[in-house]
């Protein structure tokens, strides 16, 4: 299956940067995929991510959307349809006074014709489960349902790609729940790619794939339960293991016959009641 | 005494307009010193509105707010006191940063207190350590510093107040695993040296489980007040008014519905781990 992005050899260093941001990074996004990128503060995840559609060029390398040189500005318009992005902060993102003129923001200054635009933003926001707030006002919405609204909002674009750049680090924990569970089916129901910037490792846990970012570099690559029983080198970058498999190490080192890779609090839950009967 | 004690506190926004709305109802509540307290709670539930009383940015619709007794609303310098006494650190405090350098910052605080210069000096250089700004970084611009120092200088700012009660809206959102567990440490241990009281808002469960006491919002009324023990046995309540489970709770909670005997009240990692040892070979799963 061909890439839906493909990084090759990048290098970015801001204006002002003692070093690179990003340092001869190299990454294929197969389409359909939910990956989870981690990393310390200033490791590079958001500069990785802002490389995703063309807000930032890389110094050296390139980045291809669908086989579109990010560089080639001819293709930029094209390329933001294809990836679109929400960021941490909901009420940065939202410019309208009813929900459903925020979502149709995106899609009106394309200049989709009208009944599409109502088709779109009827279905963005089903998905994201907004449909009922549709002509409410934004600013008087939770965290979590202005997030999702900003997502309903990337959604009317018809994108192949959503990138999420901590998109619940100001969200209580229902709003969490909410965001990442519309993510999650975004995915697995609609095919959408995800990538998805976290420093929670609770919701990394739910991706295929889990990239580790240090100093501007891909140190560590995988899926979660190739990743997180890792756990002495992701404490060395700054990170954390997920409790469960905190706690699966634990018991393994007790005795107990258990898969390092059960992540999720389920699949945990799973293995340890499968391990409790042998 | 109590350190800060509230009375009744009813905070209704917009009264007597159609925008009526009463943001907290109510609440009884005391904090002592040399303890940290969680505050959890849905957005929505109160917390901002309660903690902009204790610094009296905010004037009760009903009810008192009492400081060492006294009644924080009794005049304009009981007002000007509080703010000195009760220090605030809101959320995302670096976007508040504007001297021209990080000591300049740190002394703002201070200085408005009137205080002697050397006092000034000894505060600035006092609070930096405390958060674990070197000296080379207080002559700079706060502008240059990474997103975690300036989070740290803009705590130290308020710690330059030497608060009696340091309130902290989610300090650690926006920061790494590491940097997370780095600035808790660091505020633990200011409070422990300080003997101060330290209320800490809070979205993340495994930090409220490290406070001594843990007091749950839910729609403008505090429906939870005691260790974290206590509030994570109810884990089916705080499920319900929006909060999480701390993990090892929840991962107790999907073993007893896969009809695993795990014991009621595990919410530690610890807990966890003998409550699974304990019921190996002792038929404690449906096989």
């Amino acid at each position: 299956m061909d890439p839906v992005i493909r990084i090759e050899n990048v290098t970015y260093t801001y204006p002002d940067g003692a070093r690179p941001a990003l340092d001869g990074v190299s990454l294929d996004i197969l389409p359909g995929t939910f990956t989870a990128v981690l990393g310390s503060n200033g490791s590079g995840k958001s500069t990785l991510a802002k490389h995703l559609n063309a807000i930032l060029l890389p110094g050296a390398g390139r980045v291809l959307v669908d086989g579109m040189d990010t560089a080639d500005e001819k293709d930029l318009i094209a390329i933001r349809r294809r990836v679109g992005m929400v960021f941490q902060n909901p009420d940065n993102q939202i410019v309208a006074n009813v929900v459903e003129d925020d979502v149709a923001f995106a899609p009106e200054n394309l200049g989709v014709e009208s009944a599409e635009i109502r088709r779109r933003v009827d279905a963005a926001l089903k998905q994201v489960g907004m449909y009922d707030f549709r002509m409410h006002a934004p600013h008087l919405l939770s965290g979590g349902q202005k997030q999702r609204v900003a997502i309903a909002g990337v959604l009317a674009m018809d994108p192949e790609v959503l990138v999420l750049d901590e998109p619940t680090a100001m969200l209580d924990p229902r709003g969490r729940r909410e965001v990442i569970a519309s993510v999650e089916r975004l995915c697995r129901d609609r095919g959408i790619t995800v990538v998805l910037i976290t420093h929670h490792m609770d919701e990394a846990a739910r991706a295929d794939r889990v990239i580790v970012m240090d100093r501007g570099r891909i140190v560590m690559d995988g899926a979660p339960g190739q990743v997180f029983p890792q756990a002495d080198r992701l404490r060395a970058l700054r990170l954390t293991v997920p409790e469960t498999t905190e706690l699966i190490l634990r018991l393994r080192a007790a005795g107990l016959d258990l898969p390092p890779e059960a992540v999720t609090p389920e699949a945990c839950a799973d293995a340890v009641k499968e391990a409790l009967c042998h | 005494m109590s350190l800060i004690e509230l009375r009744g506190l009813t905070h209704v926004y917009s009264q007597g307009t159609p925008f009526e709305k009463t943001a907290i109802e109510g609440l009884d509540l005391t904090l002592e010193r040399n303890a940290t307290v969680g505050l959890i709670g849905h957005t929505g539930s109160g917390k901002s509105t309660l903690i902009s009383h204790l610094n009296a940015l905010l004037k009760p619709t009903a009810g008192t707010v009492l400081l060492d007794g006294e009644d924080v609303f009794a005049s304009k310098a009981s007002i000007r006191a509080a703010r000195f006494r009760v220090g605030v650190v809101f959320q995302y405090p670096e976007y508040q940063l504007f001297e021209e350098t990080v000591a300049a910052d740190i002394a703002f605080g201070p200085k408005n207190l009137k205080l002697p210069q050397p006092e000034i000096d000894r505060r600035v250089a006092e609070a930096a350590a405390f958060v674990g700004l070197g000296e080379d970084t207080l002559t700079r611009s706060p502008m240059e510093l990474s997103g975690g120092q300036k989070r740290r200088a803009a705590i130290a700012g308020v710690l330059a107040m030497e608060p009696e009660l340091l309130v902290l809206d989610e300090p650690t959102a926006g920061l790494d695993p590491a940097g997370r567990e780095d600035l808790l440490e660091k505020l633990f241990a200011w409070r422990q040296a300080r003997q101060a009281a330290v209320l800490l808002v809070t979205h993340d469960m495994t930090i409220a489980n490290r406070c001594d006491r843990l007091v749950v919002m839910s729609e403008g009324k505090i429906v939870m007040d005691g260790a974290p023990a206590e509030v994570f046995a109810r884990g089916g309540e705080l499920t319900a008014i929006g909060l999480d489970l701390p993990a090892p709770a929840l991962i107790a909670e999907l073993l007893r519905r896969r009809g695993v005997a795990v014991p009621a009240g595990v919410y530690t990692a610890d807990q966890l781990y003998d409550a699974i040892l304990a019921l190996r070979g002792e038929g404690g799963a449906p096989c």
